[in-house]
């Protein structure tokens, strides 16, 4: 056997190919189905943040920033060991699905919130003058006037850190969430052979490939 | 300490015409320890159109956005049209409407078409249905001469026509007075004069309109009066004749002389 046929047959056994790749399609819809709940709540929660912290209500924000802070400082897999591992103790059983999307829209709402808050920030005090000037509300400077021309500043940074983050789903496994990831894993370890990992990577590159590509068009479309 | 010189006030201006539209006393503002406004008064009478100039940082600008509690003085009364601006009780985006703003750098909302600018505040503060704001937005961008540009976004704009819009959007409310704060200091030369075409349609139309700026040739053909401020007072007011031909301060008389240069 060559060392050639020996890679073919450990990375990409036919036969263990046939027989797992329809449990990496199970893992893919995993995968997708706590993407999207990520990146929904996250980017939810981030913007309510960022809109609660424009209030300027100072206690409020200091709470924001530290919640923040903490969340843009702890590993993302520290925080699904903890929910998962830790919440037990005080009677709350979440599963592993719920742990990692929970964790990981922590994170995303972490990030999310600076980087709204930055767009918020960067729109002129004019606009708001202007607004208010004209009898605008509060709310309603912010949600008509502010709010509309801070997305689009905040698009291209926010497209790249949602990618980033959403990755993090792979974290999943050690949890065993069976995702992606989980599903190879296990298949792997059924098969003895590592076949189960390239296609693995096959279904992320499938899932996140467009996505990668469609964030760079964002990226230069709204610079 | 400076004694304000009355030569021509609103009390001249209120036999002529009618009631006061604009009427703050006794205005204090600090930025910090900087002491802005130091106890300003100043009363507009209705259709009167008031000029302020002055150097930079002479308190001016701070005055104009006590008007409209843009800025809220620490001490003192603002009333516009009868309605006290610094009042618990008053309704601010209600009384805003009453009052015209147009800043040096426009403002208008980039992401918006310039109707669209002009038809915002009108659904939303003056309770008008899509097809009345958009009549009155229309209505008003006729006004100042850019009926034709209705659809388009300010960056398609000069800096002209931009303001123009930034007119056309405080008007549109139908305020009892327009603030306007240096309408042209942000224009090039060229397009400066479209900007004063306007504003003096708007003053023969018989709007009240507080003024800061240094076009002094438009302030000596169309202003009732003209306010000299610095360091916080006001130093000297009259008829535009007397402010840039006898002024009778000294500190008058040495900003007078310095603009003349240029």
């Amino acid at each position: 056997m060559s060392n050639w046929d020996r890679f073919v047959e450990t990375f990409f056994n036919a036969k263990v190919l046939a027989r797992y790749w329809p449990d990496i399609v199970a893992g893919l819809w995993v995968t997708i189905g706590l993407a999207a709940l990520v990146v929904v709540s996250g980017l939810v929660a981030g913007l309510g943040l960022a809109l609660l912290r424009s209030l300027g209500v100072r206690v409020l924000n200091w709470a924001i920033i530290f919640v923040v802070d903490v969340f843009r400082a702890l590993p993302p897999l520290v925080i699904i060991v903890l929910i998962y591992f830790g919440l037990p103790s005080l009677d709350i059983v979440p599963s592993g699905f719920v742990s990692t999307w929970a964790s990981l829209a922590l994170v995303l709402m972490a990030f999310a919130e600076e980087i709204f808050w930055a767009g918020l920030t960067a729109v002129p005090k004019g606009q708001w003058e202007a607004a208010r000037s004209t009898g605008l509300g509060f709310g309603q400077t912010l949600m008509r006037v502010v709010l509309p021309q801070a997305l689009r500043i905040t698009i291209p940074p926010l497209t790249n850190r949602t990618i980033a983050i959403t990755k993090g789903t792979a974290l999943g496994s050690v949890v065993a969430v069976s995702e992606i990831l989980g599903q190879a894993s296990s298949a792997v370890s059924n098969s003895y052979n590592p076949s189960p990992l390239t296609l693995g990577a096959a279904a992320y590159l499938v899932l996140f490939l467009p996505v990668v590509v469609f964030g760079r068009w964002v990226e230069a479309r709204f610079r | 300490m400076i004694r304000p010189r009355m030569r021509w006030c609103a009390a001249d201006w209120v036999e002529a015409q009618g009631a006061l539209i604009v009427r703050a006393h006794g205005l204090h503002k600090h930025f910090g320890a900087l002491h802005v406004l130091k106890g300003v008064d100043l009363e507009v009478a209705e259709r009167e159109l008031v000029f302020i100039i002055g150097p930079s940082g002479s308190g001016k600008s701070t005055l104009l956005r006590c008007l409209n509690r843009l800025e809220t003085p620490e001490s003192g009364s603002v009333a516009i049209d009868g309605i006290d601006l610094l009042d618990r009780r008053t309704d601010l985006n209600h009384a805003r409407q009453r009052i015209g703003m147009v800043f040096q750098s426009f403002n208008l909302y980039p992401h918006m078409t310039a109707l669209a600018n002009v038809t915002l505040a009108l659904r939303l503060v003056a309770g008008k249905s899509r097809a009345e704001a958009d009549a009155a937005g229309r209505a008003a961008l006729a006004r100042v001469g850019l009926a034709d540009r209705a659809e388009h976004r300010p960056g398609q704009l000069s800096g002209g026509q931009q303001q123009r819009v930034a007119i056309a959007r405080a008007i549109a409310l139908e305020p009892r007075v327009m603030l306007f704060d240096e309408p042209t200091s942000a224009l090039d030369p060229e397009l400066v004069g479209s900007v004063l075409a306007v504003m003096r349609s708007l003053r023969e139309s018989g709007m009240t309109m507080v003024v800061v700026s240094h076009e002094m040739g438009f302030a000596r053909a169309a202003a009732d009066r003209v306010v000299f401020m610095d360091h916080g007072v006001i130093v000297e007011q009259g008829r535009p004749a007397e402010i840039f031909e006898t002024p009778s301060h000294p500190r008058t008389q040495a900003f007078i002389s310095q603009i003349r240069q240029h």
